[in-house]
């Protein structure tokens, strides 16, 4: 850009408001230093296409979610709007206190999620009480002027900021100060002439919902944020107009709803009439999202164990949001179809099964190649094996049928999952997790089957109570019965049986009752033995197996050989259905494995960055002199390289004259020219200078600071090193 | 009384009307007056009105005002957020709105003067004009010039004008170090039981006879008199507890007469009333709900009563790093933190003013790097410096959980103080399983 003017100087240049064309949009990114165009197109508008079912999924999972808490929350704005109207005539409201409603909202401490919940809440408020909604955040309101100026510029429509280029233009008439007044002013005119309703905004159709005096809303995004003593004037001049205006405050709460008591004193709040309204927990928002993405058969992308631990991981370690949980669902998503060529496949049965059949002879090589689909060959025949790995049309057919398979293994998969989790959820200290989601991911990263924790937990199962067994077996007939594939209705319908059987011994209560008892007497004698003798823990241990030996030899009740077969059924069902994913051939098409990058991205480690570009400059700069072997300075990098690591060698306090010494050694020996015997102990004015900046470069890093404790010395501010 | 009412310049009914509406204020009404004198002649420059809280400070001014119908300006401060419009309002009142619209846009002392003189040449005042400034204390804050400027207004105008500033605080804060024209000052002083019982008996409930709202009155102050003396809050909780208190009437359970049988019924409910609602631990409308719905009670906690947080884990041991940080002396660091620390003699080790509780003397702030050393050791797991634990510290601050010392502007080794309390951080610190008060020096 230039100037006309001939001084040299600051300009400011405003950004014009006409859109720059655009230079390349998100395709030509996902194509670009991909080889095969076209595979990569139709990757990008699978991608899309899925992303795009699973955003509206979790916007309707939200939607519900803060459905209830919104309702009521709608409902308290129309009472005190209500509220607002009928006053006057009775007694009772002429002698309260004017108080501003105030409805507080605890949303929990994910500041990233707050702006959905709060933005959904003012779009229906807007849609079905009233037109006036103004959200503040308080990095707006940081005084009571600009938070003022903002509420009146967003309910009025009218810029009321007074800069400096419109001030000129229309001074005289716009004149009007943003005070509370001249707002009182502007909601009478619109009350009695409605259809002058704030220009600018569209809303003509659904004016008519609302009431005479729409109630004027104030969201307090965050109100932590917000600076007590314009937090407190704000709310004493809104005070003053509670006859003329009906004002209804929300604070969007982060932490406590002691928070308010801490940030306004009593003379404040007495003004206020605050109602608590909490919203769901976010762990429990974390479970819905997880059960309605990742738990479902709808969508074919997964993450696997790895992904969803680094995803869940951040959430619950970092920052309880479940907006970031999605967004690096999303990335994860983006990630798989980008890296994976054979992410062609990733997408709904039918079209699968197409696009396996038209596959190009490059993919079919490409899925020959995946480690998933090798181990599936090499279990066939030898015969077959030449076919597979001769034939592409061979190839493809088998490709349908994994496919197919897969998805199948999915339909089972899921459910089976949600009956073990039933099962183990209410066992003592949740040997398989509490959360399904711990459940599954240890499905996603082992056979279930192998670990100790499963068979702690069957062992469990097998001393459980009839009534609990029962209630968990219904539960689990309950989880099955919509099951379309074979399995799993074979599955529900030995389940059905097994529930049928556990009721007739109900009928039939009498005959295990004596049972029991004599099994209760057995117990006793040896608790007495043990009792009597000193117990040492050789003794006790020798019980314990003598009495394990006789409950194996004991007669068990038919209620205790029912369980066990039970048991056993789901031991089995565990074992057919819910083998890992990795052992599924053409698993690498519908899993996204890529943890490392994902948390690369997600979970930046700044510092790690820079020690990691001090040490192996190569890895960033890729200059192939820089390539050497671990250990050794090369001279051939760049001076803060150089530096960072002669000053590892030192301890906490660096001699500076050593240290150019060092330096000046290294660079010389570089430049290959043999030191002069005479210029010894000289250092050249220009290697001077690149050292002075390459100190002041790691100061600036965070890796000195300057010291007085000794002259010509600094001080490390970082530990280890050789 | 008679020499009470009568004031030269005003009429004696309207006198006795004012009187009657401004209850147990007859020594300072009169006493206005008499500062006031009859409305044409000048009155003193400045007047400056102060009392605590709902003793009727702007109540008698602005229907003094009122009544007798002179020209006055009420301004409360505490709604101009810039001069411009406590000037706006003051010309708007007495000169219309062809004079505010005349004012410069950041206008000044002297272009408020001006245009006063300029106008009040065109209208000269026949009666003192009153400028009532509410909430007087918030000029301290706006230009220095404010203050004595308005206190010395009359003199600058040249007009039969009067000042009269409001305030909940006394005349000696405000008084510039430049020194300025002293306004006369008048005191409003407390009301006392049988003025707060005379005062708040005149709104009777139509439906009921005035002894018995006077009795009700009478319970009422007996229970919120150590507590309140605030008019308006008595008023509020009389109107919220009066249905209660009638409710045996309504049910035919006690007569008007059984006065007893009434006060026994509403004396709890009041003393619950004082520990909730006054304190809007419950708000008015929840207070009456629950009046009306006794069961619904058990869920109904006050404010206060939600006092936990979810954190995520980090952010826990973060708050609780900061905790230590904050109530340790750094030279303790040592031997919490270091395996082989040696054994460290409590009484020779800390210097003399270390030795008294910390937790007495609140959180002391410490540098960002203490905090992360911390943080590093007490956490049970390996922990990478990655760019999520930095925001978190931010997001604590947002919280308030923590609060930023140093300046925003500084970058560089950032300070920080642990805003929350010792039972917070013990509930915190029992979610993940940490005995704080094994790590703090005050519990050694």
């Amino acid at each position: 850009m230039t100037t006309s003017s001939i001084s040299k100087g600051c300009f400011v240049f405003k950004p014009s408001t006409k859109k720059k064309k655009r230079t390349s949009d998100a395709e030509d990114y996902f194509i670009n230093g991909s080889e095969d165009c076209e595979n990569s197109k139709q990757r990008f508008r699978l991608c899309q296409k899925l992303w795009e079912n699973m955003k509206s999924e979790t916007e309707s999972v939200q939607d519900d979610l803060n459905k209830k808490i919104l309702d009521s929350l709608l409902e308290f704005a129309r009472k005190s709007a209500y509220s607002f109207m009928s006053r006057e005539e009775d007694w009772a409201s002429h002698m309260r206190a004017s108080e501003i409603p105030v409805a507080a909202l605890v949303l929990g401490v994910n500041l990233t999620d707050h702006n959905m919940t709060l933005q959904s809440l003012s779009d229906r408020l807007q849609q079905s009480v009233t037109p006036f909604v103004v959200s503040i955040q308080a990095k707006e309101g940081t005084a009571v002027k600009y938070l003022l100026q903002k509420v009146l510029q967003r309910l009025t429509g009218v810029s009321m900021d007074k800069d400096e280029e419109e001030a000129s233009t229309d001074l005289p008439q716009k004149r009007a100060h943003c005070s509370l007044s001249s707002l009182c002013d502007w909601y009478m005119t619109v009350c009695k002439d409605p259809s002058g309703i704030s220009p600018g905004k569209k809303r003509s159709s659904s004016e008519m919902n609302f009431s005479a005096n729409p109630p004027i809303i104030i969201i307090f995004k965050d109100l932590e944020a917000f600076s007590p003593r314009v937090l407190q004037a704000f709310i004493l001049i809104c005070s003053q107009y509670t006859q003329q205006l009906p004002l209804l405050f929300i604070f969007g709460i982060a932490t406590s709803p002691s928070t308010i008591q801490h940030m306004l004193p009593h003379s404040v709040t007495s003004l206020l009439c605050i109602k608590l309204f909490h919203s769901s927990s976010c762990s429990k928002h974390l479970a819905t999202v997880i059960e309605k993405l990742v738990l479902t058969p709808h969508f074919p992308f997964k993450p696997s164990g790895k992904v969803l631990q680094v995803l869940v991981g951040l959430f619950l370690y970092h920052d309880f949001s479940v907006h970031n949980f999605i967004k690096g669902l999303q990335l994860a998503l983006l990630e798989h179809f980008y890296s994976q060529p054979l992410s062609v496949l990733c997408c709904k049965k039918q079209d699968a099964v197409v696009r396996a059949q038209q596959l190009s002879h490059q993919e079919v090589e490409k899925i020959r190649q995946l480690p998933s689909f090798m181990r599936f060959v090499e279990e066939q025949e030898p015969r077959e094996q030449v076919e597979l790995l001769t034939n592409d049309e061979r190839v493809k057919e088998v490709c349908q049928k994994l496919l197919k398979g897969l998805r199948r293994y999915h339909k089972n998969f899921l459910p089976i999952l949600r009956c073990l989790h039933v099962l183990t959820s209410s066992l003592p200290k949740y040997p398989l997790g509490k959360q399904i989601r711990e459940l599954h991911v240890t499905c996603l990263e082992t056979n279930v089957w192998e670990t100790e924790e499963y068979e702690s937990a069957l062992q469990l199962l097998r001393i459980l109570a009839k009534d609990d067994l029962l209630t968990d077996l219904q539960r689990c007939v309950e989880i099955l019965r919509p099951g379309k594939t074979k399995e799993l209705r074979d599955a529900h319908k030995q389940l059905q049986d097994l529930t049928d059987r556990f009721q007739q011994l109900d009928a039939s209560t009498d005959h295990s009752a004596p049972d029991g008892h004599v099994e209760f007497r057995v117990d006793d004698r040896f608790s007495g033995n043990g009792l009597q003798k000193k117990t040492d823990l050789f003794q006790l241990q020798k019980t314990l197996l003598q009495m394990k030996e006789s409950h194996r030899t004991k007669k068990r009740s038919p209620f205790e050989l029912l369980r066990n077969e039970t048991i056993a059924y789901f031991d089995s069902l565990v074992k057919m259905h819910l083998t890992r994913p990795e052992s599924q051939p053409l698993y690498e098409v519908c899993y996204c494995t890529s943890s490392g990058t994902l948390r690369h991205h997600l979970n930046a480690t700044p510092r790690t960055s820079i020690q990691m570009a001090l040490t192996h400059p190569y890895c960033y700069l890729q200059n192939e002199a820089l390539r050497s072997e671990t250990g050794a300075i090369s001279s051939a990098a760049p001076d803060v390289c150089i530096m960072y690591k002669l000053h590892l060698e030192c301890g906490r306090l660096i001699n500076l004259y050593d240290w150019l010494e060092a330096y000046s050694t290294v660079v010389t020996a570089a430049e290959g020219d043999d030191p002069d015997p005479s210029e010894k102990g000289k250092v050249d004015e220009i290697r001077h200078a690149r050292f002075i900046r390459a100190v002041s470069e790691l100061e600036f890093l965070g890796f000195l600071k300057s010291t007085k404790q000794k002259t010509d010395h600094v001080a490390r501010l970082t530990w280890g090193g050789c | 009384m008679s020499a009470l009412l009568h004031h030269p310049g005003y009429d004696d009914d309207r006198l006795r009307l004012l009187m009657e509406k401004l209850p147990c204020r007859e020594t300072q009404v009169s006493t206005l007056l008499a500062l006031m004198g009859e409305p044409e002649q000048y009155c003193y420059p400045s007047i400056f009105i102060y009392g605590q809280r709902a003793t009727g400070k702007s109540h008698v001014t602005q229907t003094l005002l009122r009544e007798l119908q002179l020209p006055h300006a009420v301004v409360s401060c505490v709604e101009c957020v810039s001069v411009g419009i406590l000037f706006e309002q003051v010309l708007l009142t007495f000169f219309g709105s062809s004079s505010s619209n005349s004012l410069p846009r950041y206008p000044s002392l002297s272009d408020f003067i001006r245009l006063y003189r300029q106008f009040c040449g065109q209208v000269p005042a026949t009666q003192t004009r009153y400028i009532v400034l509410d909430r007087a204390e918030l000029l301290r804050d706006m230009d220095a010039n404010l203050l004595p400027g308005f206190l010395r207004l009359q003199e600058l105008v040249e007009d039969n004008l009067t000042v009269i500033l409001l305030s909940q605080i006394v005349w000696d804060k405000f008084r510039p170090n430049t020194g300025c024209f002293e306004p006369l000052l008048l005191h409003f002083p407390n009301y006392n039981k049988a003025e707060l019982q005379e005062i708040l008996a005149q709104d009777t409930h139509p439906s009921y006879s005035s002894e018995l709202y006077s009795s009700y009155i009478n319970i009422l102050l007996g229970v919120f008199y150590s507590v309140c003396r605030d008019v308006r809050e008595l008023r509020h909780l009389a109107a919220l507890n009066f249905p209660k208190f009638c409710e045996p009437l309504e049910t035919g359970e006690a007569k008007e007469k059984d006065a007893h049988k009434l006060w026994r019924n509403i004396e709890p409910h009041l003393k619950k009333a004082m520990q909730t609602v006054y304190l809007r631990e419950v708000s008015s409308v929840q207070w009456e709900e629950q009046q009306t719905d006794e069961r619904e009670t058990a869920d109904r906690r006050g404010l206060s009563a939600h006092e936990h947080v979810e954190l995520p884990y980090y952010s826990k041991y973060l708050l609780i790093a900061a905790y230590l940080a904050s109530y340790n002396p750094a030279r303790t660091d040592r031997r919490f933190f270091l395996k082989h620390h040696g054994k460290i003699k409590k009484t020779n080790f800390l210097k003399k003013h270390e030795k008294t509780s910390n937790h007495l003397l609140g959180p002391k702030p410490f540098p960002l790097d203490r905090l992360l050393a911390i943080f590093y050791s007490v956490v049970d797991s390996r922990v990478a410096p990655t760019a999520s634990v930095f925001s978190q510290i931010s997001s604590l601050v947002t919280l308030q959980l923590l609060s930023q010392t140093s300046h925003d502007d500084q970058l560089d080794a950032p300070k920080y103080k642990c805003a929350v309390s010792l039972d917070f951080i013990q509930a915190i610190a029992r979610t993940v399983g940490f005995d704080i008060l094994r790590y703090l020096y005050d519990f050694l």
